[in-house]
């Protein structure tokens, strides 16, 4: 074939069609020597082929951007040792020594309870003076009561995570409703969603125990188990590490969803975000997601499900409405 | 802080550029510096050619002069050199026509407008990659999209996908292949849908 003849082959549209058709087979593991000898050689043909190539190559390779929000979480380093983004706060100190010993009692002790709140989407790092640390996620409300006795803290609303320094003289109590949960050296996580309350652990172990008039007996959790009480019951399940870090993603800002229905993925983002997520019919609701978003990127959220999941989006002042059909959105009303 | 997904994504999706074809320094140059200009590279062929069927391979001839010269030396800005080679290239397109329409020549005449205004591309194409993906995803055809979708997001396998979507091993090969073909264009034309030679 002559130069000539091969240009007029190379009209535009043959060429990029035959390059996505050679990606297409290496994307479909029909690769083998034989077929890589024959694509080298297309390639060597022209600088048309190779240019169209790289072309197609390079936006299937964009798509890549995509995957990485799905890509599984991997457990990094101790979460508790990166410095925070932004406006890191480590907020105030609990006054009065514990562990210092004999020194510590001097102080005059009286007991304060002292509360910590975030806003909708806030965050917040305490340390107390124990070396404790207590990160607290989204609109939070804890109180917390040190005295040379004890340290109790109060969970009346949303999540924190305790990292504390254990001292079995000075028992860590969180008080989570009528629910108790004392550390026995330990990083747990106490989340309360109205009634339901979970505790998961990072490391260590903790006593659980239920409000007396339940007559449950205390349960003792350790690493990787997760608890769940409801008013009615109350179940503990063992997870994995990865599965752990997925749920401690809110310590980095992140949300992280693995096989998750798309109804609970809007239900996590209402947490952190004025801007209300509407999945308008249960269809729609049950579609399945793998991604990770920051908090508070709800567009991003409004993005995949119309592009991966290929659903209607309607975006409006105050909510998404995210449906099957743009008709379900209608019905749904707003 | 607001797209920090998004800024994994960007740092985290390195494209697997050139595995298979041992990628030149020229190749990753026109990858980065003459890809980005494709939307306004092609709103300036629509603009000055009359015959819109022939706009993509306009455009690819282009690349292909652009690519062929580049092997001297690189040049320095690329976005001027991309666009005068884009006007002789259809300078040479009207010679070869013979008969030139007086529109055409004087619109060639008023190429240099386009060519020194300083495009946003490639800024552009930096920050908003997740995003223009995301609208070339959206806009492909549902089997295609489907299919891309199966492959690069699940990583589900040829065979895999073929049984999900109960059709065969060469179809979901087809669909892929005009799945790539079509987001290359949507990704790097930009707005519009794709087009297609008649």
């Amino acid at each position: 074939m002559t130069p000539e003849e091969q240009a007029l082959i190379d009209i535009a549209g043959a060429v990029r069609a035959k390059a996505a058709e050679w990606l297409a087979r290496r994307e479909s593991e029909e690769w083998d020597d034989a077929t890589k000898a024959n694509f080298d050689a297309w390639l060597a043909q022209s600088f048309a082929h190779r240019v169209a190539f790289l072309r197609v190559e390079n936006a299937w390779a964009q798509t890549h951007r995509l995957s990485v929000l799905r890509k599984p979480f991997a457990p990094a380093t101790p979460p508790a040792k990166r410095p925070w983004r932004g406006p890191a706060r480590i907020a105030a100190v609990v006054a009065i020594a514990v562990g210092l010993g004999a020194v510590a009692m001097l102080y005059p002790i009286k007991s304060q309870d002292q509360v910590f709140r975030t806003p909708l989407g806030g965050r917040e790092t305490i340390t107390l003076n124990d070396g404790s640390t207590i990160e607290l996620n989204t609109d939070t409300v804890l109180r917390a009561r040190i005295t040379s006795d004890s340290r109790q803290l109060w969970l009346d609303k949303g999540e924190a995570f305790f990292k504390v320094q254990h001292d079995a003289r000075h028992p860590f109590e969180v008080m989570a409703g009528d629910h108790r949960i004392t550390d026995i050296g330990t990083q747990f996580t106490v989340r309360r969603d109205g009634e339901r309350l979970k505790v998961s652990l990072l490391e260590g172990s903790v006593r659980f125990d239920a409000p007396a008039q339940s007559g449950t007996k205390p349960v003792y959790l350790k690493r990787g188990d997760e608890l769940v009480a409801s008013a009615e019951k109350i179940s503990v399940r063992t997870l994995s590490a990865v599965q752990t870090s997925r749920e401690l993603g809110w310590r980095r800002g992140m949300l992280f969803f693995d096989n998750t229905p798309l109804a609970d993925a809007a239900a996590e983002f209402k947490r952190y975000n004025a801007k209300k997520i509407v999945v308008a019919d249960a269809s729609a609701g049950r579609r399945i997601i793998g991604a990770n978003f920051a908090t508070n990127n709800i567009e991003l959220f409004a993005r995949m499900a119309r592009a991966v999941l290929g659903l209607h989006v309607q975006e409006g002042a105050d909510a998404i409405v995210i449906s099957t059909t743009a008709r379900h959105a209608k019905d749904q009303g707003r | 802080m607001t797209d920090k997904a998004e800024i994994n994504a960007e740092s985290a999706g390195s494209p697997r550029l050139g595995e298979e074809m041992n990628a030149t320094e020229l190749d990753l140059w026109f990858v980065r510096e003459v890809l980005p200009l494709e939307a306004t590279l092609l709103q300036y062929l629509h603009h000055h050619w009359r015959d819109q069927s022939e706009v993509a391979d306009l455009c690819q001839d282009v690349y292909v002069r652009v690519y062929e010269r580049a092997r001297e030396e690189l040049p320095d800005p690329v976005r001027p050199f991309v666009f005068a080679v884009a006007r002789n290239l259809l300078i040479d397109r009207l010679r070869h026509e013979q008969v030139i329409p007086i529109e055409a020549v004087s619109d060639v005449d008023a190429l240099g407008v386009a060519m020194d205004e300083p495009g946003p591309d490639r800024t552009v194409a930096a920050r908003d990659a997740l995003r223009r993906v995301m609208d070339a995803l959206e806009r492909l055809p549902p089997r295609s999209r489907d299919v891309v979708v199966a492959r690069q997001l699940d990583g589900l396998s040829r065979r895999q996908i073929a049984e999900r979507m109960g059709i065969s091993e060469e179809t979901v090969k087809w669909h892929l292949a005009t799945g790539m073909n079509a987001l290359a264009d949507l990704f790097y034309g930009g707005s519009g849908e794709p087009r297609r030679r008649k």
